[in-house]
């Protein structure tokens, strides 16, 4: 057993649901208990759906324990099939499904409908959501992928986007353009928009576009082995990796890589001055594999910031990020435990953390600005406007995400000059929509009064001094003086320089004696 | 059955009841610990379940997930069920780390799911075994709020009654008001019922488990929420004696409520007339407007709560709408039956659901506002029916006479937002 209060993935079979709820004229028929269908409201609401997603549930009860339960996943197979006609079923079992044992895919094969059913086996007890949907497309791909005749035009299969994906809806659209751009067509979209007969004609394309490997990976090496069609190694998910995709497309195709890059804006921001003050930014990334890998190439190289903590949450990626790791010199961290995480992301303190849903709310207890960069995400990043990923548009979209929770940098330089005025107190933030919470100790004077001066003497409600250091007058009036922003940095140092020291005070001069030490 | 079909009947309390079966389309009990645990403030509610469970705690929570919430999921891992793992320690290590993180906590209710109803793990045992080791600073709890045994509100059921057995004895002649509400709510209720000399009054469950009421055979109760059937049930076990009234909402069934309540305690005439006016007309007032655009149009309810049965009954004679269908996932005849007395017969009542045959009814019936769950509004929405998402009608504060307005205004919002909408 282990305690658990947020997971960053759902059960497996929720996985085998992404993969049903992005495809058309497939339908699941879903072994498990009444309340299982909680998970519909995943797609109807934060996706914002405008059907129900294509499952039915057996909903077995207490008093259908024992023989009755596989009657009552026959009927429902039955009745799903008689009301929605699908090209194809799958069927499975949830958790507690599981455990009674029933075998959807042994009874679902001996009642002889008319269209294949394919029966998936997702371990609740080991695995999780993403394994689900790597699962659940490889056996679709296995049942309905044939060899057959490629296109006459270059073609390539974009495979991996599911239902609740983190803009999988836009990366699929911007994908679509760069490679059209280049003159590949695109054969099947799955699972997302595909239909059964869709997977069919899977084998008619070049080459496979592997768009999220968490989601697409096996049936990729299955495609690649059975049906001779080369993938795709690099997500496109910033401006370096979408020129090496592109690049990669090319030597699959022989076509010529270059594209249109005028809409391309992202560089040009990066390089203007007032993008000066993100250099060396601590940033601390952590996600899916798939979106850490490509944010942490874009952090280092396309923005300038430093990398102090790097990790992800689906095991499965585990060597490769721990790889990442070691090449840029970061610990990594495997874990599916937000505690950890929040330990880590504190330990390392960084000036950013770009990460999940859940990581955004450990920005904001700690104080750090957060962008989302990775699944899972609430109803707000399911946006509806054009936001992708991928691509160059990608490109645009992540620098604007990205530093939008951050002080820019002609107002980070106001904000130090005039810290003084009562409109730039330290209790105002940044005027953008940053991860500091507000400080209902202090109230904001209102009515155009100077606030009244501080006494330093008083605890203070950020929290200045420290149990073990004491700070000495001058050095704790100097701490006030240096933005807020990078005070608990400023303030860490120096407790940190002055232990290493063996000294209890902290002057003004030990201040100052720390931030020369650790100057970068 | 032999009833003959020419006699039109009364009110619905004469109605057949369709009774349905088939994939059902609602939460399970552990949703129940949600707001159950904002209520009991030094009580901990430890899920024994899957992934599953835990995932459907977050996307219940929703944000409240962050505020390191009282509640969490002993996952189960493969070693459990295949017995390499002793479910029993494992369960007792993760109740001791958890009670050492927190020591704040007074309660600990471990609460059954499907998995671990299926696997027949004797939470009732464990939980005997860790109230010993950890008396007495903690009392631990055992209830399920597995989806084979119980639907959504019914989880607060289970809980509550799991509480009732455990309650000290006493003789004294008090009121107990049986449900977990809003704080809010709570203190008015109490207030008005003080207001007529009517006390001392205890609720179930208390904030704190210092608070917990004393109940015996003078004790008498009244429920505030019609989901609470073995709740009921052991509180008669224990010799207290029920008040049946309509439940609290609106206008009229929260003075239906409180009058039996004065009846009991022999509160005259006078006294509930000056208690009660000024609310009564705030609330008459409150609804009038706010039910402004619901007058005359048509409503089915899809089962969610229980409270599907009093919640027509404040729609169909306070707003003036006429219910097509009132679905609920159980009824308890006994609690709800004073509530179906009074709404004219015409609805179908169903009980238990079929979803899919359910939606056939509601898409042929087009009715003017659809209360059902969230998997199931945003379809409907696409389909042009105007709908109530169900599920708010249990967290936001509802019942007695000041939420009347409100409780009007969470109906007439979508019907309000349709009309303004020209997009």
């Amino acid at each position: 057993m282990k305690l658990t209060v947020w997971t960053y993935e759902g059960p497996p079979h929720v996985g085998a649901m992404r993969v049903a709820t992005g495809m058309k004229g497939l339908h699941y028929v879903l072994h498990a208990p009444q309340g299982d269908t909680y998970a519909d409201l995943l797609f109807t609401m934060i996706e914002r759906r405008n059907h129900r997603p294509p499952v039915t549930y057996t909903t077995f009860q207490a008093r259908d324990l024992g023989a009755d339960t596989a009657y009552l996943f026959k009927d429902a197979c039955r009745q799903a099939y008689e009301r929605f006609k699908p090209e194809a079923l799958i069927v499975g079992a949830s958790c507690t499904a599981e455990l009674i044992q029933d075998d959807p895919g042994g009874l679902a094969e001996t009642m002889g409908l008319p269209v294949p059913v394919i029966a998936l086996d997702l371990p609740s007890y080991s695995r999780k959501e993403n394994f689900g949907t790597d699962e659940t497309f490889y056996q679709l791909v296995r049942a309905l992928a044939k060899p057959m005749e490629r296109t006459a035009r270059p073609t390539a299969n974009i495979i991996g986007p599911t239902g609740l994906g983190f803009r999988h809806r836009d990366d699929v659209e911007e994908l679509t353009g760069l490679l059209s751009e280049m003159g590949v067509d695109v054969n099947v979209v799955a699972p997302m928009g595909a239909t059964p007969t869709d997977l069919t004609r899977l084998g008619a394309a070049h080459f496979n576009v592997l768009l999220y490997p968490e989601h697409a990976e096996t049936a990729a090496r299955y495609m690649e082995k059975e049906l001779g069609q080369p993938f795709t190694k690099t997500v496109p998910i910033g401006v370096n990796a979408t020129r090496e995709f592109l690049a990669e497309v090319g030597e699959i195709t022989g076509l010529d890589p270059k594209v249109d890059e005028s809409r391309l804006r992202q560089p040009w921001w990066s390089k203007s001055v007032d993008s000066t003050y993100l250099t060396g930014k601590r940033v601390f990334v952590f996600g899916d594999a798939t979106h850490v890998k490509a944010s942490v190439r874009i952090a280092r190289e396309e923005m300038g910031f430093e990398v102090v903590g790097l990790g992800c949450y689906n095991r499965e990626f585990a060597r490769d990020i721990r790889a990442l790791g070691k090449e840029i010199g970061v610990p990594a961290l495997i874990s599916d435990d937000y505690l950890e995480v929040e330990k880590a992301i504190e330990d390392a303190s960084p000036e950013m953390i770009l990460g999940t849903q859940m990581e955004r709310h450990i920005g904001k207890r700690l104080g750090i600005p957060c962008a989302v960069i990775s699944a899972p995400v609430h109803v707000q990043d399911f946006p509806a406007r054009y936001s992708p990923q991928v691509g160059f548009e990608g490109a645009n979209v992540i620098f604007d995400t990205w530093i939008h929770p951050l002080v820019m940098g002609l107002e980070e330089h106001l904000l130090a000059m005039f810290r003084e005025d009562f409109e730039f107190h330290d209790e105002a933030g940044p005027s953008h929509h940053g991860g500091h919470a507000p400080r209902p100790e202090e109230k904001v004077h209102t009515g155009g009064q100077p606030p009244a001066p501080r006494d330093i003497e008083e605890p203070k409600s950020d929290n200045l001094g420290s149990d073990v250091m004491v700070w000495l007058a001058d050095a704790e009036k100097e701490l006030k003086k240096i933005p807020f922003f990078v005070r608990g940095k400023a303030k860490r140092n120096t407790e940190k320089y002055a232990a290493e020291k063996g000294m209890t005070q902290i002057s003004k001069d030990t201040l100052y004696e720390a931030k020369a030490h650790y100057a970068r | 059955m032999n009833k003959p079909s020419n006699i039109q009947s009364a009110s619905c309390a004469d109605a057949p009841v369709l009774k349905e079966r088939g994939q059902r389309e609602v939460f399970c009990g552990l949703t129940g610990i949600i707001w159950l645990h904002r209520k009991m403030q030094d009580a901990f509610f430890l899920v024994v379940g899957s992934r599953t469970c835990a995932h459907l705690l977050q996307s219940a929570a929703g944000v409240m997930i962050f505020a390191e919430p009282r509640f969490g999921t002993a996952i189960l891992e493969e070693k459990d069920l295949a017995g390499m793992a002793d479910a029993h320690q494992e369960l007792d290590r993760e109740v001791a780390r958890l009670l050492s993180r927190r020591p704040d906590i007074k309660q600990l209710f471990l609460v059954g799911s499907c998995p671990s109803e299926v696997i027949k793990l004797d939470l009732q045992r464990a939980a005997e075994r860790l109230t010993e080791e950890h008396a007495p600073h903690v009392r631990v709890l055992n209830y399920s709020g597995s989806g084979i045994e119980t639907t959504f509100t019914q989880g607060e059921d289970a809980c509550l009654a799991s509480m009732v057995p455990g309650l000290p004895k006493t003789d004294a002649r008090e009121l107990l008001l049986v449900g977990a509400l809003p704080d809010v709510v709570e203190d008015q209720a109490i207030g008005l019922l003080s207001d007529m000399g009517i006390g001392p009054i205890r609720v179930l469950p208390a904030a704190r488990a210092d608070g917990a009421p004393g109940v015996g055979d003078n004790t008498v109760y009244a429920l505030l929420q019609p989901f609470l059937g073995d709740t009921d049930a052991e509180l008669l076990k224990r010799g207290a004696k029920a008040i049946r009234a309509p439940f609290p909402f609106g206008e009229e069934g929260t003075t239906a409520w409180l009058k039996a309540i004065a009846d009991e305690f022999g509160v005259d005439e006078a006294t509930f007339d000056r208690v009660t006016a000024a609310p009564r007309a705030r609330a008459r007032k409150a609804i009038s407007q706010a039910a402004e655009a619901l007058r005359g149009k048509s409503v089915f309810f899809f089962p969610d709560s229980q409270l599907e049965i009093p919640l027509a009954r404040f729609l169909t004679r306070e707003c003036g709408m006429e219910a097509i269908e009132v679905g609920a996932p159980y009824i308890h005849m006994g609690l709800v039956r004073p509530d179906l007395e009074l709404m004219p017969a015409g609805p179908t009542i169903s009980e238990g659901q079929d979803v899919d045959l359910q939606l056939d009814r509601a898409r042929a019936a087009r009715p003017d506002l659809t209360v059902c769950g969230l998997g199931l509004a945003n379809p409907l929405e696409a389909e042009g029916l105007t709908t109530k998402w169900a599920i708010e009608l249990v967290f936001t504060p509802v019942h007695f006479y000041e939420q009347a307005g409100d409780l009007a205004g969470l109906f007439s919002r979508p019907v309000r937002r349709k009309e303004i909408l020209a997009v």
